[in-house]
C-alpha cells in the first residue's frame, strides 16, 4: 500500500479514474463507443481525439524540461504552424490536391523546426535561460503568425488536410493515431536507447555530464527542436480540426496545459528524471477534465477552475511534504532499505545542498 | 550559474579593489534607460505632437495598472520566483469590484475587498510554494487558473461600473499646465516609491535580496526565508489586485476577459529593466522604465498608423531578446 | 590553563540523532569552555556535521540534554542559536554574493533609522569589524567581487557581529591556500583570546595540531573520547578516528615501485607549450605508460588548470598536443575521451556525480556516451560491468540501482572512478581524488591508483596533500604562479624540497 501511495503515477491515475466515474455518474452512457460508418464513436474516443495536440506538445515539453528546460513558445509555434499551412493552402490554385497539401504540411513542419532550433541555439549554444529564451517567441510568435495571415483569420476548404483533424483511420481519430503514434515511437526510442538516461544526466548536472563526454549541448539544441516540431504537428491538428487558422487563438495556454500536464506526470521541473506515462496521464487528465465540465453543464468558462483544483491537489499530493506525512501514516517496520549505513552519510555529509 | 565562479578564479588575500567606475549592477538599467531615450529622440524627431506633455501623461495614465504589476512581479523575480497569476488576479479583482459596486456596496468596502483578494491568493501562492515547496511556475500557473475561473464564476459577462463616488475617484485629475495626473497614476507612483523604499531601506527588502542570491545561504544567515518569500507572493498579489482596481476605473466595468497574458507584458518588462529571472539583482525604477518602453513601442505604432498592431508583439520581442543577450554578455564577462 | 577551570559554555550531554532507522548519533557528549579552539574529529559519517546541526537546532536530538550558560536550550534553527551566541560558518559560504559585504556582514543586526535601514551606520559598523579582523576592503563592494578566501573571512566576520560566544567552523580551510589558513588562525587565535570558543572541524591533521587546545573525536555516531590536543599523538589520534588496525594505511605507503622506463619510449601523451591565458603558463609535459605522475602546488597555482587542458576541459589557447606520436587538439572532454583521456574533476558534487541518477546510470555514463544514444550498451554487459566495479572498488552500498545522493563522498568517489575505468581509460587524470573522504577510503584509491599503474595505465595525480603525491608518484610536476615550475623524479624527492620549490625556491 505504501509503495503504491508513494508511486509517481498514483495521483494522476486516481485524479483521472475520479473523473471517469464522476462523467459515468453524471451520464451513465458516457464510457459507451458506439460504431458509426464503421468509425468508432463516443466520449472516450471524443477525448482521445481532443487529447491528440496536448500530448504532442507535451512530449515536446517533458523532454525539454528533462533538460532542465522549459518552452514557453509552444502555443505560439502551434498558430504559427497553422498559419503557414492553411496560408499555403489559400494561396494554391488546387487546394484539394494532395501534393498541395504535402506542400503545405512540409512548409509548416520545416518552419515550427527553424523555430525549434533557434530555441535550441539561445539556450544551448548562448546559454540563456530557457524562460526566458523561449519567452521571446512566446512573446513575438503570434506577431510573426498574425504577420503570415495578414491579421485575418483564414479558412479554406481541402479534404485531403481535413482528415489530419477530424478524419478515421482504422475506425478510430486520425489525429489521435497519429499523436499517440508519434508518442509511442518516441517514447520507444527514449527508453530503448540511452537518450534518456543522457537526457536525465544533462538536466541533473549538465557540467558532470559534459565532462563525462555527453553531447549535452547537442542533445538540448535537439530537444528544443524536437519541441518545435511537434508543436507544429500540433497545430496542424488543431488547424485541420477547424480548417481555421486563427493567430490570436490557436494553441492558447496550450503551453501551460502541457506543462501542467507534465507536472501532474510526475515530473519536477527541475530537470533530471522525467516520466513520459505520466505525462500521458496527464494530459488525458486535462483533456478529460474538460470534457467532465461539459458533460456535468458547467460553463465551459469556468474549466480553468476546475483545472486548478486538480493542479492544486496534485501538486500539493505530490510534494514533499505530503508525502512525508502520507508515509509517515502508513509506515511500517518493512526493511526495503538495504541494512548497509548508507543512510546516515546523508544527514552527515559535510557538503550543504545548495539547491 | 555564478556560484561555480569562485573555482577557478585568482585568490588574493584582502581583495583587488575593483575600480568603481559604473557598479555592473547598473548596466542594464542604463541601458533600458538609453533604450527609452533613443525612442523618445526618435518618435519625437518622426512625428509631431509626439514629445508633447499630453502623450508623455498619457504614456503613465495608459500603463499606470502595468506599473503597479511589474513593482509586485520585481519583488517575486527578485526572490528567484516567477508570479504567472497577476494578469488573472488584476481580472478578478476589476470584476469583484464591479459586482459589488453592482450590488450596491460602497467603494470604501469595495476597494479594500478588491485589492485583498489579491493579497489573499498572493499568500496561498507564497504558502504552496514555501510549505509545500510546490515550483512557483506551477503554483502560480494553478493560481492564474484558479482566478480566472473564478471570474467567469462571479461574471460571465461585462459588468458596468455605475456608482457616482467610485467614478469621481477615477476622474479624479491634477492638471499642471499640460501635465495632468490621474488618480491611477498617483497611485501607481506611490506604490512605485514604497517598492523602492521597501527594497532598499528594510530588512525584508534586503532579504528578498539575498533569497534571490541564494536561498541557502539567506537561510544560514538566519534571515527570515519562509515569510520573506511568501511575502514577496503576497506584495505581487496585492499589487495585482490594485491594479485591477485601476484597470476598473480607467474603464469603468469589470470583465473575466481583461488582462488575458499580462502577466507577460509584466515580465518583459521586468527583464527589459534589466532585473535577472534568475533573482537576486534587478532595481523595481528599472521595471518602471521597462514599462514606460513597452508603452511607447504602442504609442510609436500608433503614431506610425500604417503598421499592424502586430508588430508591437514582434517588436517587444525582439527588444526582450536584445535586452536578454546584453545580459548574457554581462553575466558572461563576469564569470 | 585557566580555561581548563572556567565552567563550559556549551554541554551536550547524551545526544542522540535518529533517522529510522538509522542512529546517526548515539548519546554523544560535548563540552565547549570560553576561550578554547576545540577541534571536533571524526571520519566522514562519524557525526560530526550532525552534531553541529543538532546543536545549531537544523535537527532536533532524540534524546539527550543542551547546556547553553548552564541553561537548557533547544534551538529552532540557526537564527534562534544565533541569537543565543552561537554562530556556524560553513566550509561553503553560505553568504550571498549579490549583496554588499557591509550587508553580509550586518544583516540581522543591521542599525535601523525610522524603522528602516541605516547605510551610514551599516557600512561604519561593518568596516569596524573587518578592521578587527585584520581585513582590508571595501564595506560598500559587492561579496561576489571578493576571492573566495576573503568571502571566508568575511562569513567569520558576520559571525562575530553581536554577542557571539561560541564560533563553530565546519571545514573552513578546505579551499584555502597555506597563506589564507594562516591568517584565518591568527583570527581564531585572537577570537580565542577574546574568549570565544571555537569549535573547528577539519579533516587536516596539521592544523588541527597547529591550532587546537583540545579535542573530541566521534565514530560512527558515537563518542571516541574527549582529550587535551597536546597530550595526544597523531597515530594514536588516527587509531581513534578510525578505530581499526593501520593496516590499509600502510599498504598504501610501499606503493611506489620504481620499474624503469625503457630508452626512447614515445610519451602517450606529450604536449609542448600548452597554455591558457589567465588560467596557465604554456607548459610542456611527457607522460608515459605505467606512470605516476604527481601535481604539487597550492590551491590556485594552475595545477587544476594544468589538468583542465590536458583533458580538454577547458581548451587550451597555444601549444601543441600529441597522443601517442600523433598531433591532436584536445578541444573538449569527449575529443580527450577518444583519445582515452579520462578526467575526475576536483568539484565532485559540481562536476562529478550525478546525484539524481542510479550508481548503475552513473558507473556507465562516461562509456555510454561516448558510444552515443543510438548505440545502448546490452543491459547484460552492464550489469556485468557493474558488478565488477561495485566488487572490485568495494563501493557501499553494494546495490547498483541506489541513488548516488544516498552514498556517502567516498563511496560517490569510487562510484567516479568506476565511471572512468569502464572506459578503460589509457591516461586516468585525477584531481584530488582524495578530498573530503575518510582515511579508509583514501588508502584504498590510493593503493588503486598504484594498481592502475601497475597495469599500464598512466596517471595524473593531483592532491593538496603533498604526502600523498610524494607516496603515490614517480615523476612530481610542481606549479607555482599559474607556471610549471620544476618536474622531479619522485623516488628521491624529500618534502621538504617540494616544499621548497613550492614556495618558490626558499623565500618562505
Amino acid at each position: 500500500m505504501t509503495n503504491l501511495l508513494r508511486h509517481y503515477l498514483f495521483w494522476p491515475v486516481a485524479a483521472l479514474v475520479a473523473l471517469l466515474v464522476a462523467n459515468t455518474v453524471a451520464r451513465p452512457s458516457f464510457l459507451a463507443i458506439t460504431i458509426r460508418d464503421g468509425h468508432l464513436f463516443g466520449a472516450p474516443i471524443d477525448i482521445l481525439r481532443t487529447t491528440a495536440p496536448l500530448l504532442l506538445v507535451a512530449l515536446g515539453m517533458t523532454l525539454v524540461i528533462a533538460t532542465r528546460g522549459i518552452d514557453l513558445s509552444v502555443g505560439a509555434v502551434v498558430a504559427v504552424s497553422g498559419a503557414v499551412a492553411l496560408s499555403h493552402l489559400a494561396s494554391s490554385p488546387n487546394p484539394e490536391s494532395p501534393v498541395t497539401v504535402l506542400t503545405a504540411v512540409g512548409l509548416a513542419l520545416a518552419l515550427c523546426l527553424v523555430l525549434g532550433v533557434w530555441n535550441g541555439f539561445l539556450v544551448s549554444a548562448l546559454g540563456i535561460q530557457p524562460i526566458i529564451a523561449t519567452l521571446i517567441l512566446m512573446t513575438a510568435g503570434r506577431g510573426v503568425a498574425m504577420l503570415i495571415t495578414g491579421g485575418m483569420i483564414t479558412t479554406v476548404n481541402s479534404a485531403p488536410f481535413k482528415v489530419l483533424g477530424s478524419g478515421f483511420w482504422l475506425g478510430l481519430p486520425v489525429a489521435a493515431v497519429l499523436a499517440f503514434g508519434v508518442f509511442a515511437v518516441v517514447a520507444f526510442v527514449v527508453r530503448r536507447t540511452a537518450l534518456g538516461m543522457l537526457l536525465e544526466a544533462t538536466g541533473i548536472n549538465p557540467a558532470a555530464s559534459r565532462l563525462s563526454g555527453v553531447r549535452s549541448k547537442t542533445l538540448t539544441w535537439t530537444v528544443y527542436a524536437a519541441s518545435g516540431l511537434f508543436a507544429g504537428l500540433a497545430g496542424l491538428l488543431i488547424s485541420a480540426d477547424t480548417m481555421a487558422a486563427d493567430a490570436n487563438n490557436a494553441g492558447l495556454f496550450i503551453e501551460l496545459d502541457a506543462i501542467l500536464a507534465v507536472v501532474i506526470g510526475g515530473t519536477a521541473l527541475s530537470g533530471g528524471k522525467f516520466n513520459l506515462s505520466g505525462t500521458l496521464v496527464g494530459a488525458l487528465v486535462i483533456a478529460t477534465l474538460e470534457r467532465t465540465v461539459t458533460v456535468l453543464g458547467i460553463s465551459p468558462l469556468v474549466t480553468p477552475l476546475f483545472m486548478a483544483l486538480v493542479v492544486i491537489a496534485v501538486t500539493l499530493l505530490q510534494s514533499p511534504r505530503m508525502r512525508e506525512r502520507l508515509t509517515a501514516a502508513t509506515r511500517r517496520p518493512v526493511a526495503t532499505t538495504p541494512p548497509e549505513p548508507q543512510p546516515a552519510a546523508r544527514p552527515d555529509s559535510t557538503e550543504v545542498k545548495t539547491r | 550559474m555564478t556560484t561555480s565562479a569562485p573555482a577557478r578564479t585568482p585568490r588574493k588575500l584582502g581583495g583587488v579593489k575593483i575600480p568603481t567606475r559604473l557598479d555592473r549592477r547598473y548596466l542594464p538599467v542604463v541601458g533600458t534607460f538609453v533604450v527609452l531615450a533613443l525612442m523618445l529622440i526618435v518618435g519625437g524627431s518622426r512625428y509631431e505632437n509626439f514629445l508633447t506633455p499630453a502623450v508623455v501623461s498619457n504614456l503613465f495614465i495608459n500603463n499606470a495598472h502595468l506599473i503597479v504589476l511589474a513593482v509586485g512581479m520585481t519583488f517575486v523575480i527578485l526572490t528567484g520566483g516567477i508570479d504567472l497569476s497577476v494578469g488573472s488576479v488584476l481580472a478578478l479583482s476589476t470584476v469583484i469590484t464591479a459586482a459589488l459596486l453592482q450590488a450596491g456596496w460602497p467603494p470604501a468596502v469595495v476597494i479594500p475587498v478588491a485589492v485583498a483578494a489579491g493579497t489573499v491568493i498572493g499568500l496561498a501562492h507564497g504558502v504552496m510554494i514555501h510549505y509545500f515547496q510546490v515550483q512557483p511556475f506551477v503554483a502560480t500557473l494553478a493560481g492564474m487558473f484558479f482566478a480566472r475561473g473564478l471570474c467567469f464564476l462571479i461574471a460571465p459577462e461585462s459588468i458596468a461600473i455605475d456608482n457616482a463616488s467610485f467614478a469621481e475617484l477615477a476622474t479624479w485629475v491634477q492638471i499642471f499646465g499640460e501635465w495632468r495626473m490621474t488618480s491611477s497614476v498617483l497611485i501607481a507612483l506611490i506604490v512605485l516609491g514604497l517598492g523602492f523604499v521597501v527594497l532598499h531601506l528594510t530588512r525584508f527588502g534586503r532579504t528578498v535580496y539575498a533569497i534571490g542570491g541564494g536561498e541557502q545561504s539567506a537561510l544560514l544567515m538566519g534571515l527570515p526565508v519562509a515569510r520573506t518569500k511568501v511575502l514577496a507572493y503576497v506584495v505581487s498579489g496585492t499589487c495585482a489586485g490594485l491594479g485591477g482596481l485601476l484597470f476598473a476605473m480607467a474603464q469603468r466595468s469589470g470583465y473575466s476577459l481583461t488582462g488575458v497574458g499580462m502577466e507577460l507584458d509584466a515580465i518583459a518588462a521586468v527583464v527589459i529593466g534589466g532585473t535577472l529571472l534568475t533573482g537576486g539583482t534587478g532595481f523595481v525604477l528599472g521595471s518602471v522604465l521597462g514599462v514606460l518602453v513597452l508603452g511607447l513601442i504602442q504609442t510609436i505604432i500608433t503614431f506610425e498608423g500604417t503598421l499592424s498592431s502586430w508588430w508591437t508583439r514582434i517588436v517587444i520581442g525582439v527588444l526582450l531578446l536584445i535586452f536578454v543577450l546584453l545580459q548574457r554578455a554581462l553575466t558572461l564577462r563576469r564569470t | 590553563m585557566t580555561q581548563q577551570t572556567a565552567p563550559p559554555v556549551v554541554e551536550m550531554t547524551g545526544i542522540s540523532v535518529e533517522f529510522p532507522p538509522v542512529k546517526a548519533l548515539d548519546g554523544v557528549d560535548l563540552h565547549l569552555r570560553p576561550g578554547e579552539i576545540h577541534a571536533l574529529m571524526g571520519e566522514n559519517g562519524a557525526g560530526k556535521s550532525t552534531l553541529i546541526k543538532a546543536l545549531t537546532g537544523i535537527y532536533s536530538p532524540t534524546a539527550g540534554t543542551i547546556l547553553v550558560d548552564g541553561v537548557e536550550r533547544r534551538f529552532t534553527g540557526p537564527a534562534d542559536a544565533r541569537a543565543h551566541g552561537i554562530s556556524t560558518v560553513y566550509q561553503e559560504v553560505n553568504l550571498c554574493e549579490n549583496l554588499t559585504v557591509a550587508e553580509n556582514i550586518m544583516l540581522g543586526a543591521e542599525p535601523r533609522l525610522l524603522g528602516g535601514l541605516n547605510w551610514r551606520a551599516m557600512r561604519r559598523q561593518a568596516a569596524v569589524h573587518l578592521e578587527h579582523m585584520g581585513l582590508d576592503i571595501d564595506p560598500a563592494s559587492s561579496l561576489g567581487s571578493h576571492s573566495l578566501a576573503v568571502q571566508q573571512l568575511v562569513a567569520i566576520c558576520r559571525a562575530t557581529v553581536g554577542d557571539c560566544k561560541v564560533l563553530i567552523l565546519d571545514e573552513p580551510t578546505s579551499s584555502l591556500d597555506t597563506d589564507e589558513v594562516e591568517h584565518l588562525f591568527t583570527v581564531m587565535r585572537a577570537l580565542r583570546d577574546d574568549g570565544v570558543a571555537i569549535l573547528f572541524v577539519s579533516h587536516f591533521l596539521d592544523q588541527i595540531y597547529e591550532v587546537s587546545d583540545r579535542m573530541t573525536v566521534l565514530r560512527n555516531g558515537g563518542l571516541v573520547g574527549e582529550f587535551v590536543t597536546a597530550d595526544l599523538p597523531a597515530a594514536e589520534l588516527v587509531q581513534h578516528m578510525i578505530g581499526r588496525s593501520m593496516e590499509v594505511l600502510e599498504a598504501a605507503e610501499e606503493v611506489v615501485e620504481h620499474a624503469e622506463r625503457p630508452a626512447g619510449a614515445t610519451p602517450l601523451l606529450q604536449v609542448v607549450g600548452l597554455g591558457r591565458k589567465g588560467s596557465v603558463q604554456p607548459f610542456d609535459l611527457d607522460l608515459y605508460e605505467g606512470e605516476v605522475v604527481g601535481l604539487a602546488g597550492l590551491l590556485g597555482s594552475g595545477r587544476t588548470e594544468l589538468a583542465r587542458l590536458l583533458t580538454g576541459a577547458d581548451r587550451a589557447d597555444v601549444g601543441q598536443a600529441r597522443v601517442a606520436g600523433k598531433p591532436t587538439r584536445l578541444r573538449t572532454p569527449r575529443v580527450a575521451m577518444g583519445h582515452g583521456i579520462a578526467y575526475t574533476s576536483e568539484d565532485r558534487k559540481g562536476e562529478g556525480v550525478v546525484d539524481g541518477l542510479t550508481v548503475r546510470e552513473n558507473i556507465v555514463l562516461a562509456l555510454q556516451a561516448e558510444r552515443g544514444w543510438m548505440r545502448p550498451l546490452p543491459r547484460k554487459q552492464v550489469d556485468e560491468l557493474v558488478a565488477k566495479y561495485i566488487q572490485q572498488l568495494g563501493i557501499r552500498p553494494a546495490n547498483p540501482e541506489a541513488l548516488l545522493r544516498n552514498l556517502s563522498g567516498g563511496n560517490q568517489q569510487k562510484v567516479l572512478l568506476a565511471r572512468w575505468l569502464a572506459t578503460a581509460p589509457r591516461l586516468l587524470v585525477l584531481d584530488e581524488p582524495t578530498r573530503g573522504i575518510d582515511v579508509g577510503a583514501k588508502a584504498e584509491i590510493q593503493k588503486l591508483v598504484a594498481d592502475l599503474a601497475a597495469d599500464g595505465m598512466s596517471v595524473v595525480f593531483i592532491s593538496a596533500e603533498l604526502e600523498e603525491v610524494l607516496r603515490i608518484s614517480h615523476r612530481i610536476t610542481v606549479m607555482r604562479d599559474r607556471r610549471k615550475v620544476a618536474e622531479i623524479d619522485g623516488g628521491g624527492a624529500t618534502m621538504d624540497q617540494v616544499v621548497d620549490l613550492i614556495a618558490g625556491g626558499g623565500t618562505k
